[in-house]
């Protein structure tokens, strides 16, 4: 039997089936523009306004503040640059981190080409952005700052709950690229202290292509397209309807197996964590201990991440690695780099990101495979 | 992404390891890309004997020299010489654009493997006219 082992769950997930299956009426019967007013539509209205309840709910926010987009890119984009747009009369300084996502990072660098400036604040080898870094950063023209929830590469949890009170004292508008805090942590706005927050459908098994956005009322960013008034005008075009159902599907099935998920995976990592440590010298870790439960990161010294991707491959496991060519450039990760760690390393660096769906038995043949790989690419290697 | 020639050449490299008294060396590599390799040279009388290599890296990098080394065991160091990167690529059924580099980085080596060979020839004479 061919073996699949699914270890880059933070790239993208499975669907639920018990999304899928909410979805399913929305295709076939209910298929009407919740902008129609009969009653086909209206149908489809009601199910739009329900979702916007459900994650509501799990956002601990008004409905009316819950805006559904085409990703999570989007998202992001949504809300640098049309808060920014929005209110450069107030100021024209931006400040973000050495490790967002590339959805926050060049929407900023782009906002520089528009009469913006920015800066971003550090992180330290924990791959924890540096608080007091961020704050001698603080201008009176700074209008802006985003900051993510849990960095895609290494699973660190960003202090967002600290960075909004400081951001909230002075004034500041303040973002967070929540897509890999999902699932994982509370997303209870009130809580971390944010105006907005980003999410992506793709990453807690509801399909691709669906985003959230929140803003507090009151924030109102000058919307990416123009269009009819759908999502009230800040994101318009005709409401998504089956994947906006899917979407709230999903945002709930993970909130409400949270304590599940987290005690399995918390388990699984540290076995996995464990394994690769007994098994293999001169190796170092990424993921620091405050990290989302499905994430563990290390770099394997002196040989090179996309080996170690393809050679598991072989043996039917998915990880993704911080090294040069995957992402079609020939940088190594800006993430691991940012940490202080060298070419090298980061070169070496490979994630392994689990899901509800990985087994004991997945975790212990990939600690199997990943030992003899890395031997085995070690044994060419150069390097001493 | 890659060919299945490459992928072939990734699974089992061919003259692969350390070579005991060389007769040239070249080691190239950047490590900003990751990519690093050492080509050693062996000649036997006038005909380039073998090479061998050891690398660290990418799958197009371990490809490439796997290939390269096949290209040019046996044959005269003019001949090495006139190797491209290009020839490498197209006898691995091509490489991604952003990987050719990979196969310039094999043709490098062995140009620097034979000039090193070259000097130590040069200065093996000098010594003897002394």
């Amino acid at each position: 039997m061919e073996k699949s082992v699914y270890l880059d769950n933070n790239a993208t997930t499975k669907v639920d089936l018990e999304v899928v299956e909410s979805m399913m009426k929305f295709f076939k019967d209910e298929y009407g523009n919740p902008s129609s007013l009969y009653t086909l539509g209206q149908n489809a209205r009601s199910a739009v306004e329900d979702a916007r309840k459900r994650v509501a709910v799990v956002l601990n926010c008004e409905p009316r503040d819950v805006f559904f987009t085409g990703s999570g890119t989007e998202s992001d984009n949504i809300a640098v640059k049309g808060v920014a747009r929005r209110y450069k009369n107030k100021g024209n300084h931006i400040i973000t981190s050495a490790i967002e996502h590339h959805a926050v990072l060049k929407s900023v660098e782009h906002l520089s080409k528009e009469g913006f400036t920015y800066d971003t604040a550090k992180v330290g080898k924990d791959g924890i952005v540096d608080v007091d870094h961020l704050k001698s950063l603080i201008k009176p023209e700074t209008i802006l700052i985003s900051i993510m929830y849990a960095n895609n590469e290494t699973g660190a949890i960003q202090p967002i709950e600290e960075i909004g009170k400081i951001a909230k004292e002075r004034g500041i508008y303040f973002h967070t690229d929540a897509v890999q805090g999902a699932g994982k942590l509370t997303l209870d706005v009130k809580k971390l202290n944010v105006d907005m927050l980003s999410l992506s459908g793709h990453k807690f098994h509801a399909p691709k292509g669906i985003g959230i956005l929140y803003k507090r009322t009151g924030i109102n960013p000058i919307p990416l397209f123009h269009g009819g008034h759908h999502e009230l005008a800040v994101r318009p075009s005709t409401e998504n309807v089956p994947y906006i159902v899917g979407v709230a599907k999903a945002l709930e099935i993970a909130y409400r197996d949270i304590d599940e998920h987290r005690a399995k995976q918390t388990m699984l990592k540290e076995r996995l964590k464990a394994g690769i440590m007994r098994n293999i010298g001169n190796i170092l870790l990424n993921t620091p201990d405050n990290s989302v439960f499905n994430t563990l990161n290390v770099s394997f010294v002196g040989i090179e991440g996309e080996s170690i991707l393809f050679s598991l491959d072989e043996f039917g496991i998915a990880v993704s690695t911080g090294s040069a060519c995957t992402s079609g450039s020939l940088e190594a990760s800006h993430v691991i780099m940012a940490m202080g760690r060298d070419h090298t390393t980061s070169h070496g660096s490979v994630r392994f990101s689990l899901s509800k769906y990985t087994t004991e038995e997945e975790i212990d043949y990939t600690i199997d495979k990943v030992k003899s790989v890395v031997e085995k690419i070690r044994k060419i290697s150069p390097y001493k | 992404m890659y060919s299945q020639t490459v992928m072939d050449h990734f699974r089992n490299p061919h003259n692969v390891g350390k070579m005991e008294n060389p007769s040239g060396v070249g080691k190239v590599g950047n490590p900003q890309c990751g990519d690093e390799m050492i080509i050693y040279k062996k000649k036997k009388k006038k005909k380039k004997k073998k090479k061998k290599k050891k690398k660290k890296k990418k799958g197009a990098a371990i490809a490439s020299s796997s290939m390269t080394t096949d290209l040019i065991k046996g044959k005269t160091i003019e001949e090495a010489l006139a190797l491209s990167n290009k020839e490498v690529a197209d006898k691995l059924g091509g490489l991604p654009p952003v990987k050719m580099h990979c196969s310039v980085l094999a043709e490098d080596g062995i140009k620097m493997a034979i000039e090193d060979y070259r000097k130590r020839e040069e200065e093996k004479k000098n010594e003897q006219k002394i």
